[in-house]
């Protein structure tokens, strides 16, 4: 039962990982992952606990560099980038992080403002007072614009996190985790919130999770990865149809057979 | 023994990386004016009661300290030409800086260090700001701007503490002591001062700066950056105080 996904490209790659490792030391996280992401499709990537999904989109987005193997956005490779040049594809990449991360020495309204202000000068007050608006408006939290993150909840700081990823209009989003942690009702909204951004905004987006809820309701396709290279791929129900022992229990938890 | 003199060495490199990067950046716009400001508001603002205080202090015990050795030879009238090279030559851009480093550079490794916890700097990096520039650059600018400042006006609150205790003993009129005290103090004096307070004030930011940068994952990690930045801009500040006396002696003679 999964979304529709009508709307997916099938012809064109934003993002194209080929035989990627990456060690930290004598930890061998990642062994040969290959990744291929469609103009228009939310990805969903499974693993368990410590297996590198967030290291996975870490060297996505430039921020660690592979050991080996290449890794293409947007027809770019990540690691031949200068550093401006990074700069400027980081732009269309929306980094929704695991903690939310959002600056805890400033308002909400600042941290949205943040990515705007410095990378669109010509911008005037009122052109920025209504983008920041307008995007808090999409995830629900107008009322928040002068509180401070710690004043928020965790389920409020990741849709102010998503908020201010998308305040760029990226034209790829990337989800570490959105609904760790949270209740189910909130876990709905987020999961809707994300149909919602691919719809309006047009993003092709990855979204990393163990929740198999959220998986089945956004998820295009599903990948998961397993000792580090992705060695199951497909829809929902195709993924789950075995009986390996690394991925019968992620579904018997969760639905609870 | 030798796991650790690597260890050590490997950290120099690493430092040694951190400040060449700095002197790269701090040349390439754009230029972060409002944060430098606010930086500066942030050191020297906040810092001005703690300095006020110890500068004040420092002038009346220093002061208070000197008397008998000098009214020994019965030369007390020489009192406040002694207090105003020892102020300004030694102990204001001394004082200020280890209070400074304290109070300031604690501060910055505690707070660049659960930004980086928190991956709040990976967020400044993917969203399109540098953040060394940000956040590094902007705070070193803002200790080297600041320290010196600081430092005269620690400079003065000390040569006002040292009047007080002047003026309580030995009757000396404000205009007599101000006048003794300026007589004493030489051009090279002040430029002994500034260059000190300028070496001080970077040191603290960089060795702040980098800790917190380059702070290790996890709570602990933040507590150690702090308490890291303090020792370490401590010790740094002793050996460049020694440096820098040897220098201004050969400039004297
Ligand atoms: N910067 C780093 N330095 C050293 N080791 C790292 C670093 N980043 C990640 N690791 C290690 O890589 C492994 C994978 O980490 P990662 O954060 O990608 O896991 P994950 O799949 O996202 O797990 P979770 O679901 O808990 O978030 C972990 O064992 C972690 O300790
Ligand atoms: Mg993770």
């Amino acid at each position: 039962m999964l979304k529709s996904g009508g709307h997916i490209d099938r012809d064109t790659e934003v993002i194209t990982v080929q035989n990627v490792s990456k060690s930290f030391g004598d930890l061998h996280v990642l062994r040969g992952v290959d990744l291929h992401l469609f103009k228009g499709e939310n990805l969903v990537v499974l693993g368990r606990s410590g297996t590198g999904k967030s290291v996975l989109i870490k060297l996505i987005s430039g921020l660690l560099k592979p050991d080996l193997g290449t890794i293409e956005v947007l027809g770019e490779h990540v690691d031949e980038l200068s550093e401006k040049e990074l700069q400027q594809l980081r732009l269309k990449i929306g980094f929704s992080f695991q903690n939310s991360a959002l600056y805890d020495s400033m308002t909400v309204r600042e941290n949205l403002e943040f990515p705007l202000v410095r990378n669109k000068r010509h911008l005037s007050r009122g052109e920025i007072n209504h983008e920041v608006e307008d995007v808090l408006d999409a995830v629900g939290l107008l009322h928040t614009i002068n509180q401070m993150p710690s004043e928020l909840s965790g389920g409020q700081r990741k849709r102010i996190g998503i908020a201010r990823t998308l305040i760029l209009r990226p034209e790829i989003m990337l989800y570490d985790e959105p609904t760790a942690g949270l209740d189910p009702i909130t876990c709905i909204e987020i999961n809707g919130l994300i149909n919602e951004v691919q719809e309006k905004y047009k993003t092709s987006s990855i979204i990393i999770t163990h929740d198999l809820a959220c998986a089945k309701s956004v998820g295009d396709r599903i990948v998961m990865l397993l000792d580090g290279k992705f060695e199951r791929e497909g829809e929902f129900d195709q993924i789950f149809d075995t009986d390996d022992e690394r991925v019968k229990p992620f579904y018997d938890y969760n639905f609870i057979t | 023994m030798i796991k650790k003199i690597q260890r050590i060495l490997i950290e120099l490199a690493n430092i040694h990386r951190f400040v060449m990067r700095f002197y790269r950046e701090v040349f390439m716009p754009p230029y972060e004016f409002k944060e430098i400001i606010r930086q500066c508001y942030e050191v020297g603002w906040k810092s001005l009661p703690l300095i006020s205080l110890t500068g004040f202090i420092t002038g009346v015990v220093f002061t208070n300290q000197s008397r008998p050795s000098l009214a020994e030879f019965g030369a007390t009238s020489w009192l406040p030409a002694l207090i105003s090279i020892a102020i300004i030559r030694a102990l204001a851009p001394l004082v200020t800086a280890l209070i400074a480093s304290g109070k300031v550079g604690s501060q910055i490794g505690a707070e660049l260090g659960s930004m980086r916890v928190t991956e709040q700097i990976d967020a400044m990096e993917v969203s399109g700001t540098n953040p060394f520039k940000f956040l590094v650059v902007s705070r070193v600018l803002a200790t080297t701007i600041t320290i010196p400042i600081l430092s005269f006006y620690t400079a003065g609150v000390g040569l006002i503490g040292a009047f007080l205790s002047v003026n309580q003993s030995e009757n000396t009129s404000f205009t007599v002591y101000f006048d003794q005290v300026f007589e004493a103090v030489t051009y090279l004096d002040i430029f002994s001062l500034v260059l000190k307070a300028v070496v001080f004030g970077f040191t603290i930011g960089i060795v702040g700066c980098y800790q917190g940068y380059h702070s290790s994952k996890g709570t602990e990690g933040v507590g150690r950056a702090a308490n890291w930045a303090v020792v370490m801009s401590m010790f740094l500040i002793f050996i460049e105080e020694i440096l820098i006396v040897q220098i201004i002696q050969a400039m004297r003679a």
